[in-house]
């Protein structure tokens, strides 16, 4: 799915969309850069003139008219340049701002079985320095890519004009260069990225050995550790000097290429001097047209290494572009919102859903119906699909068969917004984010009243502690919520999710972080609830759903039980089990 | 940087470097004999040019004789450039190698309060990224400084023998350049500042969003949060422009200086030439010696940035690698093998940070085949009593003793090996099942692997895998439920047959009809074996010997179950609060 393969070319065409705006930048830049070009063009001819009249004839204010003209192009050149960079500069960073808001709001736009699979780390990467490598760039293409070919021709088409015979040695050896530049750089550049995969791995095993500190200590497994390393290090440092010896004839190569060709003009030019067609200024013009090509070729071949980076980190932000949003087909089938309809009613429809890349489903076959108000526990083992089933209610994931309904309607046919505004859902990961304890909260619902937020906390149990911090509502909750316990974090999602007074209300096995005591009261609060949200409560605890009106147990996907605390201890055995391994018989016969 | 830290700083690198010496000398040789040569063509040329001064009078004999000397000349150089770049490429790529081993080696031997102390992502940051910057830094600076200041020599030894005059108009002018440079870098660099603030902001409010996806979705925070992105993006896009710009203006204006230099060449060239002091051969080699001169001050500049930048990126390695490492037992005074059990922790005082206790004149003494049991809230100094039996810390008072001996006598090796842990955080290794439940008995056959995994019940999901136990485990155990990474942790402790087991908080994530069978495992496990386990769940311990009841990072209460439930106290309500009437 995510291909980075995808053609590097390809990708930068796609992403040129962001360059719209920027037309008139992406012309002027370049065309003043070859303006300046055109200046340093005309240099060898302005020295050549000197030469063959000026010192020819011994005319000194000749010198200094010429080199008046020569000190003129120089500050013509300085201006057309400073104009170049400008306009360069303005395209590429707002290419770049508009490639990054483009690509922010796109992520947001991917369900997160996607985000998992690309990885959070990755994303930022593809946002931050991917697209500051394409910004560069695109800053350097567009100064760079127009001028250097325009000097390498427009020296070839001057040398000529001032003799033909001379001007052949251009015609051969030009592109004997760029084929000798163009072919080391073919071969080089797939070894780069072998170069990149073999520092990928000598990452990779830094990350883990830091990550498994503990364990590889505890297990004495440091020599190991460091063999492994070292085995991978020596392996980078190897592949890097053999791609290095091979980038490195590039210089030397077109050293010995250009100079060749310039012993070759030499005698040529002998040749031609002695027959009285040419003479020694516009033989100095063409050394000095011949080590501008020079310059200019070592300058293209640099530039097309960088832009070859920009169009690998091109590639990634465009693969990353390519993700298609599972979610996003479906909401083309909009329907009209359903309005006052809210009641709160979720029916599962012999729901199968199976994550991509997976053989076997998650959840399959799963029929019940929630009734509104009710109290729906789900329970069940690790990796029973109890998380699933829930995130399929707010389209967190989409299922393969079946279909979820809400209030008698198919959840794609709601717009997400619409649905997800009628849930409050607590997560297992309690998550808060930089800002006060009000912004947190005012997530939930922004019109919120300082009333509401109280009955919030006071439900979630988090009055206590909000009200002992100096600011109380006010306090500053750092990013990811480091100054707050875990249990402080897990109270603070849930009042977050009351504050939106849901018509559905989900705890995906969120109230595992409180203790028990805590745990007894939040359920007891919500009992009260003047709104009367159909709650679906994930545990891996009987006591938390014991009181459901509805318990379902799963067991690998599947529905296993359903009924009451009561009738399933009856009749479920995998209900029973659960249970008692986590009360004692003897209290399980008193209940 | 402070000066003398950066002398210090210059100073490891060099040792680093010290080893290479010889190809250091290959490297310096080629590239003075690369200047020498570089240097002396435009003689030539310009020779050749005079050889041919007007129509019918080209000396052809002189001529030839000057260009297949040209084509040596040329030939020479081309290899001696070849074999420098290779020594330079070898001597970087050697010296980052010999900088990321010791790295490695030093994170193996740094205690675990830095490594705590410390982002992953930082200690990894300094190895990898920093390096490689350091790695251009140096290869770029080896290759242009040395051969820059040799060029710059040798350009003005062969002008001031062909011309002084003309000679100083190029010295005096071609400095502007550099201060020119220095001018637009000192301007600029408050507006690169803003631009990196900008972009660390960013960064963050990506970081955060995009990671906990998952809650933006749930409250539809998607535009808010756009918006939010939206406004650093534009003040990003301000602050990179005023940089990119004005940074960029460098290359024009040097580039002008350049022109300068050659147009005042071309002036005074000419006068000299029409007074008959400089003949047109001589004016030729002294223009293209005016643009070899110019060059290296052009990028020296850029030069200097990325050397410093270099600099300070390895000062970065070298503080990690100057931290203090662990006090290493030398040589250990006893030897513990197949431990019995026994435990003694006296009068134990520990904290994390000076000046705030956590753990104090802590005392406990477990008898072997013991199962003690740690309870208590969150941060009361659970994991600490852990990290101390461990030495993963070392305590700052008191002794701990197993079998009788203070374990800071025996080498860490020997003490952990004593044990058998089983964390919270499933750490797999990337690699196969297999490999990684051999990870701590890599002598183990495939019999006894799968031996363990079948008692820690990961046998039956392993075989369901699509290759069995060859089935490799991704990054940090992508593809396997936390249950079943947990499951493996277990088998791979099962497999070491250890004296002594922990457990921290190591069933929290599993679900309880799993546990119970874990539990069954651990059972046997256990028979004859001291056991730590630190656990939320009341009811996985109440047949622990010894209940530990912390709080507040002293034992507050110590017996069985049933001698704290008799007491009436802590551990009571801990565990009436299950079963709060509702």
């Amino acid at each position: 799915m995510v291909n980075i393969e995808l053609g590097m070319e390809k990708a930068m065409k796609k992403l040129l969309v962001y360059m719209k705006n920027y037309k008139k930048e992406c012309v002027l830049g370049p065309l003043f850069k070859l303006l300046e070009a055109g200046f340093d063009l005309t240099v060898p001819l302005v020295t050549a003139a000197i030469i063959d009249y000026g010192i020819a004839n011994q005319d000194k204010s000749y010198v200094i008219r010429y080199g008046g003209v020569l000190l003129l192009l120089a500050l013509i050149g300085l201006v057309c340049s400073i104009t170049a960079q400008f306009f360069a500069a303005k395209a590429a960073v707002g290419f770049a701002a508009n490639l990054r808001h483009a690509l922010f709001s796109h992520i947001e736009q991917l369900s997160f079985s996607e985000i998992d699979q690309i990885g959070t780390s990755t994303l930022i990467t593809r946002m931050t320095s991917d697209i500051n490598q394409v910004q560069s760039g695109v800053n350097m293409a567009l100064r760079l890519f127009l001028r250097s070919p325009f000097i390498v021709f427009g020296a070839m088409i001057l040398a000529f004009f001032i003799n033909l015979q001379a001007a052949l040695v251009f015609a051969i050896v030009i592109p004997m260069l760029a084929l000798v530049i163009f072919g080391i750089m073919g071969v080089s550049m797939p070894l780069y990225k072998k170069v990149q995969g073999a520092l990928d791995r000598v990452l990779g095993s830094t990350r883990e050995n830091l990550t498994g500190i503990r364990v590889i200590r505890a297990f004495h497994r440091e020599a190991e550790e460091e063999e492994q390393f070292c085995e991978e290090n020596d392996f980078l440092a190897k592949s890097q000097l053999f791609v290095g010896r091979i980038s490195a004839l590039t210089n030397p190569v077109t050293y010995v290429m250009i100079n060749g060709a310039l012993i070759v003009l030499l005698w040529v030019s002998g040749v031609r001097i002695d027959a009285g067609s040419l003479t020694s200024g516009e033989v100095i013009a063409l050394i000095n047209y011949l080590s501008q090509i020079l310059v200019e070729l070592i300058k293209l071949a640099n530039t097309i290494v960088l832009s070859n980076k920009a169009l690998a980190c091109a590639a990634r932000v465009e693969s990353v572009m390519d993700v298609n949003s599972s979610l996003g087909i479906q909401e083309m089938f909009n329907v009209p919102s359903v309005g006052e309809k809210k009641k709160g009613q979720v029916v599962f429809e012999g729901v199968s859903m199976c994550y991509q890349g997976s053989q076997e489903p998650s959840v399959a076959g799963v029929n019940f119906v929630a009734e509104p108000g009710d109290t729906i526990g789900i329970i069940g083992g690790t990796g029973s699909g109890k998380s699933t089933l829930v995130n399929l209610i707010p389209r967190f994931y989409d299922v393969s068969e079946g279909c979820v309904k809400v209030d008698g309607q198919d959840v794609r046919s709601y717009s997400l917004k619409e649905l997800r505004d009628r849930i409050g859902i607590v997560m297992q990961k309690a998550v808060l984010f930089k800002g006060t304890i009000r912004e947190n909260l005012l997530w939930g619902n922004e019109d919120a009243t300082d009333e509401e937020l109280r009955e919030a906390l006071e439900l979630s149990q988090s009055m206590e502690f909000v009200e002992k911090k100096e600011d109380g509502m006010e306090s500053f909750v750092e990013q990811g919520g480091r100054n707050l316990s875990g249990g402080q974090k897990q109270r603070l999602t849930i009042a977050r999710a009351l504050i939106r007074k849901p018509e559905i209300l989900i705890f995906d096995d969120s109230t595992s972080a409180l203790d028990y005591a805590t745990d007894a009261k939040l359920r007891s609060g919500l009992k009260k609830l003047s709104y009367h949200p159909t709650i679906f409560m994930v545990s891996q605890r009987t006591s938390s759903i014991r009181h459901a009106d509805k318990i379902i147990v799963l067991e690998d996907g599947e529905v296993i039980g359903m009924g009451t605390h009561n009738e399933l201890l009856e009749n479920c055995q995998v209900y029973a089990e659960i249970h008692y391994s986590q009360y004692q018989k003897k209290e399980g016969k008193v209940e | 940087m402070k000066p003398d830290r950066q002398r210090e700083t210059i100073h490891k690198i060099l040792s680093y470097i010290r080893k290479y010496w010889w190809l250091i000398l290959v490297s310096l040789f080629f590239a003075g004999v690369t200047v020498v040569l570089t240097l002396y063509l435009p003689i030539l040329t310009g020779d050749a040019v005079d050889a041919m001064v007007e129509e019918g009078g080209v000396n052809f004999r002189i001529l030839k004789e000057l260009l297949v000397k040209m084509a040596i000349i040329i030939a020479i150089t081309g290899i001696a450039q070849w074999l420098m770049n290779t020594a330079n490429n070898k001597i970087t790529y050697m010296v980052v190698r010999d900088i990321r081993r010791d790295a490695f080696h030093k994170i193996q031997k740094l205690p675990l309060k830095y490594l705590d102390g410390h982002s992953s992502g930082d200690v990894v940051s300094r190895i990898i990224a920093d390096v490689d910057q350091f790695a251009d830094g140096l290869l770029m600076g080896f290759t242009q400084a040395f051969t820059g200041i040799l060029t710059i020599l040798g350009t003005l030894f062969f002008m001031l023998v062909t011309n002084v005059w003309i000679t100083l108009v190029v010295v005096l002018v071609t400095p502007l350049s550099l201060f020119v440079a220095a001018f637009i870098a000192r301007k600029t660099h408050s507006m690169f500042q803003k631009q990196s603030e900008a972009r660390g902001e960013q960064t963050g409010l990506i970081d955060e969003m995009v990671g906990n996806q998952q809650v933006v979705q749930a409250y539809s925070y998607e535009e808010k949060a756009l918006e939010r992105f939206d406004a650093i993006n534009r003040r990003l896009e301000k602050y990179s422009l005023r940089a990119t710009f004005f940074s960029s203006i460098t290359n024009p204006a040097t580039r002008f200086v350049n022109n300068l230099v050659y147009a005042g060449v071309g002036i005074s060239g000419a006068f000299f030439a029409i007074n008959g002091y400089l003949s047109i051969g001589k004016l030729s080699r002294f223009l293209s010696y005016a643009n070899q001169y110019t060059k290296p001050f052009n990028e020296i500049s850029g030069v200097l940035t990325e050397l410093q930048n270099a600099i300070t990126c390895a000062g970065r390695v070298f503080d990690l690698m100057d931290e203090q490492e662990e006090i290493e037992e030398i040589p250990p005074r006893e030897k513990v093998d197949n431990a019995t059990g026994a435990m003694e922790i006296e009068h134990v005082d520990f904290s994390y940070v000076e000046d705030r206790p956590l753990i104090q004149d802590l005392n406990l003494s477990v008898t072997p085949g013991q199962r003690v049991a740690i309870v208590g809230p969150t941060g009361c100094g659970k994991t600490t009593i852990i990290n101390l039996i461990m030495r993963f810390y070392d305590a700052n008072r008191g002794a701990i003793k197993m079998d009788g001996k203070d374990i800071r006598e025996l080498s860490r090796e020997n003490l952990r090996s004593q044990y058998g842990m089983v964390l919270q955080e499933t750490w797999l290794k990337d690699g196969t099942i297999l490999e990684n439940i051999l990870f701590g008995r890599k002598d183990a056959t495939r019999e006894e692997a799968i031996e363990a995994a079948k008692l820690s019940h990961a046998h039956s999901f392993i075989r369901r895998l699509p290759q069995g136990y060859d089935t490799i485990v991704k990054e940090n155990g992508e593809n396997l439920s936390q249950g079943q990474r947990q499951l493996l942790c277990i088998a791979r402790v099962i497999l070491c047959r250890p004296s002594i087991l922990i457990l921290d908080e190591a069933t929290s994530s599993i679900d309880t009809r799993t546990e119970m069978q874990i539990q069954s495992a651990f059972q046997k496990l256990m028979e004859g074996r001291t056991s730590f386990i630190v656990a939320h769940r009341l009811s996985t311990i109440q047949n622990a010997d010894i209940i530990l009841v912390m709080k507040d990072g002293k034992i507050i209460e110590q017996g069985s179950h049933e001698e704290l439930l008799a007491r009436e106290g802590f551990y009571t309500n801990l565990y009436m609060s299950q079963f709060a009437a509702e």
